[in-house]
């Protein structure tokens, strides 16, 4: 069985309507779906125009689904940043298209500015945001909960429970979108986005583009118009909480009078899992809330508890209309939920009894972080970056990996685009001694990397940027940017050059290297650090899993003439293992010969010559 | 198994496994399947990492109706892991009485496993064997999967050879699994996977026919010379430590640009010193590359422990 690539990249192996041999009982318009496909589906069915996204850990998928529909349907891009994502939707929207946004939570962040404007404005052709959270932090650098943007913006925000919710919610977005003339956030969360569920799918519909409609009161905000915008949102508020009073997105589901729960998103099917018979209110948007209906609820049950994974947004709603309610006490703040973390929380608020049954061996994992790639060539860039004992601002991407063991090569990290503003103020503290470095990924500089540099340049900082080009967007999957010269589709397209732009901003000393070259990458550093003022060197080498696999020859350790001094490993590159002999009680190491890639740079490092090519066989 | 014999019962599996094994490959074999079989089906997995060596694992679930798309701790009816530690991270999901564990015995060895560097480190990686664990589950298959795929021809065949191992837990017909393993995989290696398949469906059968003392066959690779090293190690009452000559350094900064550990710089007159004693592991790299011959490696006779190597320098006064 060949091997999938089970990063963020799209599946279409698992495409079952191709197969007519399915003796199913069910119709043959339902299919297993990633909930991220079926928020594209839903999106394209809702007769969906333009779509833009900037990629990240959980969302990527649904612009790379949507960009599978025709584009005589949909025109879908990525954008080189969430802002740009949201903005072009919006323009796309004042155009008179429906128009989708895609990103992940932290990503809303830098659109916030957009949509807190933008929702003054309303829309013109349906505009809808869809932004994954990430609660468990599998992928991202932080846990927040998108839905207090929803409240900030007063804007709608619906959280579908599954796949086909997902769908549903997102198709219906639209609709409520212009009916209510507003922006409408989808939220999704890192489990919904990546279980695959049937679907029962629909048709598109043939929505006319209205065009552009000239309302300069409405489109232009200036403080005038801002000003009597902003009660027309409060008004807004109060119709969508009457249409959420009587929408068949909230559900009464009755059941035993003792327990009422109230819950929605993914929380509401661990809820049916492990309380099947409870009475449940399920939300279908977390703001505005039907509180008619919740009230009605909280009388016709004993006792009222609140089920939500991250922030208590509902909990406390509830509690300021004046009902009692219960939740947060026993249920966590933080961490993703599971059947497991609701049965807890139930068996501490005494409604379910205490189960035990797990098997009795105790078990210390063994540790496996993700690790850099064999052949990576960022590991050969931090390699030179430690040689200079430096202190190492670093930014968001695969290469935040070298913050561990054994590279140690990061100080900080605090959010994409940060790397460069934050080595500029270190160095305004004056506090430091050491020299400082700026470590950035290409599309990371793309995303939020210029402005910084220019101000560096402009404000006569002594900082080295180092841009770690290789090509793609590789930590959410390997994607297209700006400077690969593919579209989202895969067209041929302009290609920004990284040199030209740096230079642009005003920096006197660039150099480009190839981090393959270890001897090399050591000396450019060098001079960079000497060099006072804003110095940039650009690391030139391809990704070696993204746009292609790579793979050279094979190299072998000579068993007889490596001394287990083990300075190869210091890279981290994943085939480098101890070997089973010894020397002097250190073990000798050894090549993983499936995994390595033959990229030469533990021969670089080997002080005894010990790592060369595999002989080759006849 | 048909709705009819089993109603409203619903079937866990959990796939778990290293990135690129294929985890997904045999979660989306079994989904397909069930859902041919007219059953609701999830499969829930968090990617991301996975593509740089990190933990995989895929829900499986399916029944007449699925609620959460995770199995709970302690309720997978099957646990399949494509690598030996993973199987044993994974393995208080298994239901105690009644689950049913398959694992490959083959060690894929994390880099975090061998990061430790002085004498005598032991490497860290799951010191349980099949046979123990064997033993403790209600049912359990322990099988050199990956030896069987290379003995194919194809080392990446192992999920499929663990595939063909499952289905016989499962009751689903032979023949669907077959029809859906072919309809999954690339047309191209269609031949070598049902080959797999087979391999592991008959792996079961010979474990059922040999008496029950020998049903897992293989020990672990590798995992026995390590401990008996890292013994005899353990007995080591020495340490190394450079020692340096400072009149004959003329700081050429070799040294300080090779040690691995980086535990040596030139201080201010531009001689080279020992400045983390404690990273040292006497790999005498700075010995041999040294032009001058102003660093000698030698052998201290002291217990390893904290205190005796944090006070070295201070014990080679003359020299340093
Ligand atoms: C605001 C924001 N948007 C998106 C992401 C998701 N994300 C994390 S790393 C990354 C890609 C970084 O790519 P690049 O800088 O080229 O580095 P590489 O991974 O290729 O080494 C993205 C998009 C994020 N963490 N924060
Ligand atoms: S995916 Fe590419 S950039 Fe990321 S670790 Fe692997 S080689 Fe490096
Ligand atoms: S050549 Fe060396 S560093 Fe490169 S992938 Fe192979 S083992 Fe790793």
């Amino acid at each position: 069985m060949d091997k999938d690539s089970e990063g963020s990249t799209i599946d279409t192996t698992l495409n079952f309507e191709a197969a007519d041999s399915v003796t199913s009982r069910r119709s043959d318009d339902v299919r297993p779906m990633m909930g991220n496909e079926a928020m594209a589906r839903g999106a394209w069915e809702a007769g969906v125009q333009v779509g833009a996204a900037y990629p990240g850990t959980p969302s990527t998928e649904i612009m790379e689904f949507l960009s599978a529909y025709p584009e005589a349907d949909v025109r879908a891009q990525w954008a080189t940043n969430e802002k740009v994502a949201l903005d072009v939707a919006i323009g796309a929207s004042f155009a008179g298209a429906r128009a989708l946004s895609v990103m992940k939570h932290v990503g809303l962040n830098v659109a916030s500015d957009s949509l807190m404007s933008q929702t003054y404005i309303g829309v013109n052709g349906g505009l809808v945001l869809i932004v994954c959270d990430d609660p468990g932090i599998h992928s991202s650098q932080n846990e927040q909960d998108t839905r207090l943007y929803a409240r900030l913006a007063m804007v709608p925000c619906l959280e579908p429970s599954d796949a086909q919710e997902a769908l549903e919610f997102t198709r219906l977005a639209f609709t409520i979108s212009e009916e209510f003339d507003t922006p409408v956030l989808v939220r999704s969360t890192t489990r919904l986005s990546h279980t695959r569920s049937l679907v029962e799918v629909g048709e598109r519909s043939d929505i006319e583009p209205t065009g552009f409609k000239e309302n300069p009161h409405k489109n232009v905000m200036i403080p005038s118009n801002a000003r009597t915008q902003h009660p027309r949102l409060i008004e807004r508020e109060e119709k969508l909480k009457t249409y959420f009073e009587n929408s068949e997105l909230t559900k009464w589901e009755k059941g035993d009078k003792d327990v009422g729960i109230v819950t929605l998103s993914t929380s509401y099917v661990y809820v049916k899992e492990v309380l099947p018979d409870a009475s449940i209110l399920k939300l279908g948007s977390s703001w505005p809330l039907p509180s008619n209906i919740i009230s009605e609820f909280s009388r016709s049950v004993k006792r009222l508890i609140v089920v939500e994974e991250l922030e208590p947004i509902v909990e406390r709603e509830i509690l300021s209309m004046g009902i009692k309610a219960e939740g947060k006490a026993f249920f966590p703040r933080v961490g993703e939920f599971s059947p497991e973390v609701i049965r807890d929380g139930l068996e501490t608020a005494g409604i379910l009894q205490k189960q035990k049954n797990k098997l009795n061996i105790d078990i210390t994992p063994t540790v496996r972080p993700p690790v850099l790639c064999a052949g990576c060539p960022h590991t050969s860039s931090y390699m030179a970056v430690k040689s200079l004992d430096a202190r190492v601002a670093g930014d968001i991407g695969c290469y935040t990996l070298a913050a561990v063991e054994p590279l140690q090569a990061i100080d900080t990290c605090v959010a994409m685009g940060s790397s460069i503003a934050v080595a500029t103020g270190m160095a305004k503290a004056g506090t430091e001694t050491k020299p400082i470095i700026a470590t950035i990924g290409d599309s990371t500089f793309l995303h939020s990397g210029i402005p910084p540099l220019i101000d560096a340049v402009y404000n006569d900082v002594n900082i080295t940027v180092i841009l770690l080009d290789n090509h793609t967007t590789a930590m959410t999957g390997g994607q297209d940017h700006a400077a690969t010269g593919r579209s989202l589709r895969g067209d041929e397209t302009h290609r920004v050059d990284f040199e030209q732009i740096v230079n642009a901003c005003g920096v006197d000393w660039v150099r480009i290297a190839d981090s393959y070259d270890l001897a090399n990458m050591y000396q450019t550093f060098r001079e960079a650090v000497e060099f006072k003022g804003v110095s940039v060197v650009i690391s030139d080498r391809p990704c070696v899993l993204d746009p292609v696999k790579i793979r050279g020859e094979t190299l072998v350790v000579n068993q007889s003439n490596c001394v287990a001094c083990q300075a190869c490993m210091n890279l981290g590159c994943p085939s480098l293992v101890w070997s089973d002999e010894m020397y002097d009680g250190h073990h000798k190491v050894k090549i993983d010969a499936e995994t390595c890639i033959g990229c030469a740079l533990c021969a670089q490092l080997c002080c005894t010559d010990s790592i060369s090519a595999l002989p080759k066989s006849k | 198994m048909n709705k009819q014999e089993k109603p409203n019962s619903i079937t866990n599996v959990l796939i778990v496994g290293v990135g690129g094994q294929g985890v997904i490959m045999v979660s989306k074999v079994l989904a397909r399947l069930c859902q041919r079989h007219g059953f609701d089906v999830k499969q829930s997995e968090v990617h991301g990492m996975a593509k740089r060596g990190g933990v995989v694992f895929s829900h499986v679930r399916f029944g007449e109706k699925i609620w959460s798309p995770t199995v709970s701790e302690g309720n997978a009816d099957v646990l399949l892991a494509l690598e030996w530690a993973e199987a044993l991270r994974w393995l208080h999901y298994l239901k105690p009485k009644t689950g049913t564990f398959i694992a490959d015995t083959q060690h894929i060895v994390p880099p975090f496993a061998c990061l430790k560097r002085h004498r005598g480190a032991e490497q860290r990686y799951a010191q349980e064997t099949p046979e123990e664990i064997v033993s403790q589950v209600a049912k359990g298959y322990a099988l050199d999967a990956t030896g069987i795929a290379t003995e194919l021809g194809n080392f990446r065949v192992s999920n499929t050879v663990l595939l063909g191992t499952l289905s016989t837990a499962l009751a689903f017909d032979e023949a669907d699994w077959r029809d859906t393993l072919a309809e999954l995989v690339p047309p191209k290696t269609i031949d070598t996977n049902l080959e797999a398949f087979q391999k592991g469906r008959d792996w079961v059968e010979e474990v059922k026919k040999t008496p029950k003392k020998e049903k897992n066959t293989k020990k672990p690779n590798k995992i026995a010379p390590y401990q008996q090293q890292v013994k005899i190690q353990n007995d080591i009452q020495q340490d190394l430590i450079p020692v340096i000559t400072a009149a004959w350094c003329k700081g050429c900064d070799i040294c300080v640009k090779m040690c691995p550990e980086r535990c040596l710089k030139l201080n201010t007159k531009e001689v080279v010193e020992l400045v983390e004693p404690e990273r040292c592991t006497g790999c005498r790299i700075c010995e041999w590359l040294c032009p001058d011959f102003a660093i000698d490696v030698v052998k201290v006779p002291t217990p390893l422990n904290e205190e005796a190597s944090k006070s070295k320098p201070a014990s080679l006064p003359e020299t340093v």
